[in-house]
């Protein structure tokens, strides 16, 4: 497989905050490739590395072969981008927008034509690409950004949480062609908080923290990974101590939150069944009992902690 | 063609040109600092009650609004555009930052060229007649790229609040205008005046002008000409340098 996508030791340091701390990886043609992690861990300034934006302070990264430092512009000229914040022209309408990203990849009027016509069509906004982009929602302008970082028809797109605090519609639009895409060869680099998005979308998901990346997997692996953290929430209808529920099988550390315990089990299934047992023998009965689903913050404590020393 | 190449370079430079044309003609400080500034300045100037030829003072209101409408769009530019992340846009466009310098200037020196026509079919209008056209439009282009080109090395400080940077380039244009022999002819300049004088561009452009309209000037024509292309080729450079330094800090 062909590598489309390089970074080797990436250093970005803001005063004394070292916001992106010796990221490397690779990413290979047609992946969709995830860059998961929490607000302010880094993604966004790695994905202005990437992408020509900003220089980096150390470290290098490649395109389609090509460095970005080294060679600018023909790095540039082989992907698109749909960074963090909305960006397109609001004093020019959609079609105009298009029209200069055309020209500002070298594409002949036509074809920019074409292209443009096509890509308003498959976002839903080719009735409004007469208007300016003042006057477009959130989602709108996502969706026209997205058509003006596919207009030269690139190889590889780079997405800074492309459907955050955006509109159910606007963000399945957005996801059904990211696929479409993908499945047309475009290889995608695509950053996220959400997990269930990274789950669902792509192929191999990098886990940044603080700058540094805490492990590479396809999305199921590292699920496995974080699924070895079950953690119950139960309450009763009486105070029982949280000695005899840290006594329960199964139940590995007992956490109190409220007039709830939150548990955490080695096993779901057996530990429901200690705790059933456990209310019937001390004649208590469950108010409250939810299997909790692993937060991102648990994952990343986990895996955080295994990559550790 | 390939995308580094320079004609590739200059096309895409046009693309950014246009944008500008169409988007930062109309902001009101444009219009203010480019448009209006020259013109009440003028009048100011005028009314003062000082008979002068027209012949000198049409020459020196072209100078005027060249000067003001050239650099009037250009400073503006980079720290709208940084605030508005559209810069973060044209950063990841196969675009060098070069090219956007270029981009920026053309639409600025066209700005001021058009409305500095318009000054100088007032001029007409007001029955001066035109002796040298050629050397007329030469003057007009050069002055064009080299005012445009100190528009935007107005600009190289990395703030991304446009009126800081409306404010700084009216600080170093006001003094610009009254040491370039617009409203006191060179000939009539004390000895400092006039070495003070030879630093300013706009002395050059103002000594064409007249030359093209009164037939007189101060500087052989080829001096000024020949000074403002080398101040139109350094600033260009300069500004060109600078910009790929300071970008980094915008964004
Ligand atoms: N231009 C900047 N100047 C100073 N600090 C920055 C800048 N950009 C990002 N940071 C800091 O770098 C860290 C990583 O930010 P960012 O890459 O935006 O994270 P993410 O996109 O993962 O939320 C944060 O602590 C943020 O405050
Ligand atoms: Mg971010």
């Amino acid at each position: 497989m062909t590598e489309v996508i390089s970074a080797q030791d990436l250093v970005k340091t803001f005063g004394r905050n070292r916001a992106v701390d010796g990221v490397s990886f690779t990413v290979s043609e047609g992946e969709i490739f995830g860059f998961l992690g929490p607000n302010g861990a880094g993604k966004t300034t790695t994905t202005r590395m990437l992408t020509g934006v900003i220089p980096p302070d150390a470290g290098t990264a490649t395109v389609l072969g090509h460095d970005i430092r080294k060679k600018p512009v023909l790095a540039k000229q082989g992907f698109g981008v749909v960074p963090e914040t909305s960006n397109a022209y609001t004093d020019l309408s959609a079609w105009q927008n298009m029209m200069l990203m055309g020209e500002l990849y070298g594409l002949p009027r036509a074809l920019a034509e074409e292209r443009s016509s096509d890509l308003l069509e498959t976002v839903g906004l080719i009735e409004k690409k007469d208007q300016k982009v003042q006057t477009f929602s959130k989602g709108m302008k996502q969706r026209l950004i997205l058509a003006m970082a596919l207009v030269h028809d690139p190889r590889v797109l780079f997405l800074d949480e492309p459907t955050g605090g955006l509109d159910v519609q606007s963000t399945q639009m957005i996801l059904s062609l990211l696929r479409n895409k993908n499945r047309e060869g475009i290889t995608i680099f695509l950053t996220t908080h959400n997990m269930e998005e990274a789950n669902r979308l792509c192929h191999r998901v990098a886990i940044i923290r603080r700058g540094k990346i805490v492990a590479i997997d396809a999305p199921e692996k590292l699920k496995m990974a974080i699924d070895r953290v079950h953690r119950i929430e139960v309450s009763f209808d009486r105070e029982v101590p949280g000695e005899d529920l840290g006594k329960v099988s199964g139940v590995t550390a007992v956490n109190r939150t409220g007039d709830k315990y939150q548990l955490d089990v080695l096993a779901r299934d057996a530990a429901i069944r200690s705790l059933v047992s456990f209310a019937v023998s001390h004649n208590l009965q469950i108010v409250t009992l939810n299997t909790l689903a692993p937060t991102l913050d648990d994952a990343f404590l986990r895996l955080t902690q295994e990559s550790g020393p | 063609m390939n995308p580094e190449s320079l004609p590739a370079q200059v096309r895409r430079a046009w693309a950014v040109a246009k944008k500008d044309i169409r988007i930062y003609y109309f902001k009101g400080p444009v219009l203010i600092f480019g448009v209006f500034m020259p013109v009440f300045l003028f009048l100011a100037f005028y009314m003062g009650g000082r008979d002068l030829p027209l012949s000198f003072l049409i020459p020196g209101l072209i100078g005027m609004t060249l000067f003001f409408s050239a650099t009037a769009v250009s400073p503006a530019i980079f720290p709208w555009e940084g605030s508005a992340k559209t810069l973060e846009r044209l950063a990841s466009c196969p675009i060098s930052i070069e090219a956007i310098v270029l981009g920026d200037m053309v639409a600025s020196a066209l700005f001021g060229i058009g409305i500095t026509l318009v000054t100088v079919l007032i001029g007409v209008g007001a029955g001066l007649p035109v002796l040298h056209v050629g050397i007329l439009l030469v003057a007009l282009l050069l002055g064009a790229c080299c005012f445009s080109a100190i528009g935007t090395l107005l600009a190289v400080p990395p703030t991304n609040v446009p009126s800081n940077i409306m404010m700084l380039s009216s600080l170093l244009k006001f003094p610009l205008v009254f040491i370039s022999g617009i409203f006191v002819p060179l000939a009539q300049m004390p000895p400092w005046g006039v070495s003070l004088a030879a630093f300013s561009p706009l002395t050059y452009f103002c000594d064409l002008t007249r030359y093209c309209f009164s037939g007189a000037n101060f500087f052989p024509v080829i001096v000024d000409i020949g000074l403002l292309a080398l101040f139109s080729v350094i600033f260009s450079a300069a500004t060109m340098y600078l910009h790929r330094r300071t970008m980094p800090r915008r964004l």
